[in-house]
């Protein structure tokens, strides 16, 4: 095969559009961008001139139909972009084209030629590259003769071409058909479709490359967020099985934990999964484990679904954990949202694009037991979510809570499968009393404790206690302390005799030695 | 540069219109074209006429190209071509088109009743 050039793109500067579409917009070839009101197709169309004029250092034109530019100007200015600046700089160009129909009387026939030459004069004037169009078909709505638009349009986009500019072409969602007007009839090498799907009364934007000519690109729908950052599309479907793995040990924070796991603490960008009933200390377990991390000058993201940084903050604190100075000397970031703010898909484009910009050694979400809904969808999202932290290379604790009446370990959403490490927390209930007790229930790659611990949550963090164990079991809360008394007085009474019950720390990495936990 | 042509004054309102009746409104009007396609030409000679038959010795017509004056069709909003824009009398009316159907041309500018409305013509 002979190896032919690739067909010049024009990056648009909006991050994951350029991987799906391999590059950008066809150089030179108009755009078709459609979607429903409100999809956000000026801030695109904005957006991909003032990427252009800034990054690229191509100067664009905007040629409104809808939108008087003082309002697009204002509109975008929290994002950061200055048009006034780019205008006033020669990089941009805005020409308000305002059709009103009753100011008019139509008498014999006309062409768009007035429109030509405002818009070639705009791209001389600046010398652009680009151009954006947004919407055209409001043409439809202020000329009554619809054959001699379409006529023009077809003539405008061939002229388009021909100037070599890169254009954009908004169109409005139509009926049955891309745009209402059937603009995808003239303007064929690209087409960008915009979505804005309710399910459970909560919105997700999808971006979907409809054709593209000449060229491969990303099928599926993406989600793109739009915020104060302006717009990112997370192509967060290619992830895939291609990560690195790694045999450093990530300490987990928890004093005594590290040592039930046999690599000596969670293996560098694996999945941690720590389930426990409510009250059973997960978010204290997260909090030591980012407090490890930042405590070894490495940057943490903590995404909170549940509660506030703030409440975060003050309740770690409460056991001895300081967040805040890590907060404040910038290792330690809070994302903090509620689950059902978002769509899933939006939850896992954000926390892509968080995780992207902070770049963190670890990360703490807490908790996944958040996402509820069909199992199916929230088992994609999770496995998505451990596919881009692993491709990141990223450890990640995660908080799962179980209920009171499920087994210690049992877990639902179809987890299991994704999670390297899973330390299981739960109430040991005996001797008429509730205690805590900690045990590894997998850890892949590594050997681990098989002992149940019992833990306590002190004002200095979360301690493991050594074991105690009975014919009957482990020894928790009274009964442990009582073999502990019993055993001190022993040993003081005789020094080398042989005991009942012993502690079994010094067995807590025997792998497969010791008898069944309970 | 503007093209001005036939018995049309310069393109200044403070200018005498000769021989304006008192009581009618003089009519300050601008054609805008595109060079010299067979529709600009058509639209010129089509409002020229209407101008003598309707309007004769109190307009001014002023002819634009817009190839020599691009940046006339954004200051005044001009997509089709031809337009004619009446400036004066008030209020601002476009008509779009190459000016062939002369009632619509006359209801434009104010000239002939709009269909269905019953105030006379004024002017």
């Amino acid at each position: 095969m002979i190896e032919h050039a690739q067909l010049s793109k024009s990056a648009t500067g909006i991050d994951g559009l350029d991987a799906i579409t391999e590059g950008g917009l066809p150089t030179g070839r108009p755009t078709l961008l459609c979607g429903a009101a409100g999809c956000g197709k000026t801030l695109f169309g904005v957006t991909f001139l003032v990427q252009g004029a800034v990054r690229f250092k191509q100067p664009g034109v905007l040629m409104t139909f809808e939108e008087r530019p003082d309002d697009i100007s204002a509109n975008v200015e929290s994002l950061g972009y200055d048009l006034p600046g780019l205008i006033a700089s020669k990089s941009l160009a805005i020409d308000q084209v305002r059709i009103e129909r009753g100011e008019s009387e139509e008498s014999g026939d006309y062409d768009l030629e007035g429109l030509f030459v405002r818009l070639g004069h705009a791209i001389d004037s600046i010398g652009a590259k680009r151009v954006v169009l947004d919407t055209i078909e409001n043409l439809f709505g202020g000329l009554s003769d619809a054959t001699v638009l379409r006529s023009e349009l077809r003539r405008l986009f061939a002229w388009l071409k021909e100037k070599g500019v890169t254009a954009i072409i908004t169109g409005e969602r139509g009926e049955g058909q891309l745009t209402r007007h059937g603009l995808e009839e003239y303007v064929s090498d690209c087409v960008v479709l915009l979505d804005n799907r309710v399910q459970n009364q909560i919105t997700t934007r999808l971006l979907r490359v409809v054709k593209y000519r000449g060229s491969t690109h990303g099928t599926n729908e993406y989600p793109f967020l739009i915020d104060h950052q302006g717009i990112s599309v997370l192509p967060i479907t290619s992830a895939g099985l291609r990560h690195q793995t790694s045999n450093e040990p990530v300490p987990t924070g928890v004093q005594g934990l590290d040592d039930m796991l046999g690599a000596g603490g969670y293996y560098k960008g694996s999945s941690v999964l720590i389930s426990g009933t409510s009250g059973s200390g997960k978010t204290i377990f997260g909090s030591h484990f980012a407090d490890a991390t930042c405590s070894r000058g490495e940057r943490c993201l903590y995404f909170a679904f549940e509660e506030s940084p703030g409440q975060i903050v003050r309740n770690v604190l409460s056991v001895g954990l300081d967040l805040q100075k890590h907060l404040d000397s910038g290792l330690l970031r809070f994302e903090a949202a509620r689950p059902t703010l978002y769509g899933f898909e939006m939850h896992l484009a954000r926390m892509n694009r968080d995780l992207d910009e902070f770049k963190p050694a670890t990360t703490v979400i807490d908790p996944i037991s958040a996402f509820r809904g069909p199992e199916s969808e929230v088992h994609s999202v999770l496995l998505r979510m451990v596919d881009i932290l692993k491709t990141k290379g990223i450890t990640a604790v995660m908080t799962q809570l179980t209920s009171e009446h499920e087994r210690m370990a049992s877990g639902d959403q179809g987890i299991p499968s994704l999670i390297d490490t899973w330390v299981a927390l739960g109430a040991l209930e005996a001797g008429g009393e509730r205690n805590r007790g900690v045990y590894v229930l997998k850890s892949r790659g590594m050997g681990h404790s098989n002992q149940v611990r019992e833990y306590q949550i002190t004002n200095k963090g979360i301690r493991l206690l050594d074991v105690y164990r009975s014919v009957d079991g482990v020894l928790v809360g009274s009964a442990r302390r009582q073999a502990q008394a019993l055993q001190q007085k022993k040993s003081r009474g005789k020094t080398n005799g042989k005991t009942a019950l012993k502690p079994a720390s010094k067995e807590r990495r025997g792998l497969r030695s010791q008898g069944k936990s309970r | 540069m503007t093209d001005k042509t036939g018995s049309e004054s310069p393109a200044n309102p403070d200018i005498e219109i000769p021989s304006a009746a008192a009581a009618d409104a003089e009519y300050v009007l601008r054609l805008y074209v595109s060079g010299q396609t067979p529709r600009s030409v058509l639209a010129i000679e089509n409002m020229r006429r209407i101008c003598a038959e309707h309007i004769s010795e109190r307009y001014t017509l002023e002819i634009i190209d817009i190839y020599l004056h691009p940046e006339a069709c954004q200051k005044e909003q001009i997509i089709a071509v031809p337009t004619l824009l009446k400036v004066l009398p008030h209020p601002l009316r476009r008509i779009i088109g190459d000016l062939s159907n002369t009632e619509k041309v006359l209801i434009g500018l104010n000239l002939a009743p709009r269909p269905g409305a019953t105030r006379p013509a004024s002017g």
